[in-house]
Parts: C-alpha cells; structure tokens; sequence
C-alpha cells in the first residue's frame, strides 16, 4: 500500500533527561493533526518515551550526545517516528527486545522495547555497535472520526 | 511535592501525581525510600490515582521498591491504576508478586469528562 506523505517534522535535542517529557509532548502535538483518540495518543506518547529514553540512558550512559526525532504523518492516517542517535549501539538486539531484559539492572524495568511493540503496530530497531541505534515506530491513526 | 507520604495501620501510602517517567522517577524513588528506610512499612500501598503519564520507569519504581520489601518480609500494593497502567505492569507480570488495583469504571467515566490537551 502506498502512503501518501503529507507532513513531517524534524527535531534534534540534547540527551539530557528533562527532555523526555519535552519530546514525547511534541510528537503528540503534532500527531494531533491526525485527529486521534486520546488512547491513540498517549500510546504514541508512551512508545517516544521509551525510545528517547533509551537513547539518554544507554546510548549515551556517561556523555552528552544528540538524539534525532523525524515525525511523519500520511494522508491514510499512519505516523511514522524515528528516533535515532549515535551512541554505543545495541550488539545483540534479539536480546534487547526481550521482555525484562536490561543491560542496567535495578530500577530498569527492562520492558521499554516490549511496551513500544505493543503500543504501536510496528517496531523496527537498526543498529550498529559504536555507530548508534535507529528505532522506527508506526502506528495507524483510526482516530475519532471511527 | 510528586509524592505524599502518608503512614497509618501499619501501611505507608505513595501518593504519586504527574507524569511518571526516567527524569521525574529519580525524585519519586528518594522520597519513597526515605520514609521506608525510616518505617519499615509491613504494606506499601503505591496510588497511581493522580498519575496523569507513565512509561515503564514508573514499572521499575514499583519493582524496585518490592524487591527493598522483599528484602524484609513486607507487602506492596499498587492501586488506582488506569488501563494503560495496568496493562504496562502486566506486561511485567508484577500481577503475581504484588496486589494491582485497577481504577473503578466510575472513576474512569469521571475522567472521561476531563478534557485533554
Ligand atoms: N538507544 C539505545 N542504545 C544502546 N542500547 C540500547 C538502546 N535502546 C535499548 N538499548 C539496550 O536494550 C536494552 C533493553 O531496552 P529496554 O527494553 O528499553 O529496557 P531498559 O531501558 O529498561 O533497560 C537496554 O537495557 C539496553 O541494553
Ligand atoms: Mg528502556
């Protein structure tokens, strides 16, 4: 099936925590656009919380790095997000998917990739050790118009 | 204040509020364990009621706080939960190492009425 791109956005941020909140407030807001639930939403809030997290927390444990977030809506109601930086990389990333898997331990849940699985319709993570991480969320905005 | 604190009858209640997450949960995590470290609470009863956001950082506030009580006996409670909430602790299955209180369909139906931004 084709989609029709019909807006996008791009960001870039520093990987510093208080920008969790920042950065899954954007997406929401431009994912608005689409007209979804509010359900629709915070899973979308939910999954970009997990992935820009991630990129504060592992892939760039002891420095400052960038992450990227390229939000694009199509005209059949998908929003397409990545989040990408370019820290340490994942080297085995069956393992990381794992539910309750963490490399960290302790108050990590280890549930960040299951959670962004099952609030979205489609997860892609590409990933190079020392290189970074792209993580690909999509989901499918049936919205309130259903 | 993200957390009230609040002890009686042998139980010490979190009332959480805000958005949960990796940034806010560092906070949360010291004024918790503070009072626990100072009680030794048989149950700790965290309350999800005022939680208007939470990722899975919030899911490993609540497994880190039952493996401190574990450590000496005590119970854990996690109550008000809304249907996200409940479906992320579930993915964890802390359903079978703590008591998980969903929120009342009244109290969800009150919040319907909020609106959202
Ligand atoms: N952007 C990233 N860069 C490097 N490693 C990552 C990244 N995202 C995830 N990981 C690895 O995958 C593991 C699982 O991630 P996740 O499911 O979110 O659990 P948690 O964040 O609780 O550890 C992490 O512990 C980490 O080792
Ligand atoms: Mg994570």
């Amino acid at each position: 099936m084709k989609h029709t791109l019909i807006n996008q956005v791009k960001l870039e941020m520093d990987s510093r925590s208080v920008n969790e909140g920042f950065a899954r407030a954007a997406v929401s807001a431009f994912a608005a656009q689409l007209d979804p639930t509010v359900e629709e939403l915070t899973d979308i809030k939910t999954a970009v919380s997990e992935a820009v997290t991630n990129c504060i927390v592992h892939a760039y444990p002891d420095t400052r790095g960038k992450i990227t977030l390229w939000v694009r809506v199509y005209g059949d109601g998908l929003v397409r997000i990545l989040v990408k930086d370019r820290g340490c990389g994942i080297a085995d990333i069956a393992k990381a998917r794992e539910p309750l898997y963490s490399s960290l331990g302790e108050e990590r849940a280890g549930l960040g990739f299951a959670v962004m699985e099952s609030f979205m319709d489609k997860l892609s993570v590409r990933s190079r050790a020392g290189a970074g991480t792209s993580v690909t969320l999509e989901k499918r905005i049936k919205g309130r118009a259903q | 204040m993200p957390v009230q604190l609040h002890y009686e009858k042998c139980r010490l209640t979190a009332f959480l509020s805000g958005e949960i997450d990796h940034h806010s949960a560092a906070a949360l995590r010291g004024q918790i364990d503070q009072s626990m470290m100072k009680l030794h609470p048989p149950t700790l009863v965290l309350d999800f009621g005022e939680v208007s956001f939470m990722d899975s950082s919030a899911v490993g506030l609540v497994m880190g706080r039952y493996k401190q009580l574990c450590a000496y006996g005590g119970e854990l409670e996690a109550v008000n939960l809304s249907p996200v909430a409940y479906r992320m602790m579930q993915l964890s299955g802390l359903q079978a190492l703590a008591r998980l209180k969903p929120k009342t369909p009244s109290e969800l139906g009150a919040e319907k009425e909020k609106t959202y931004v």
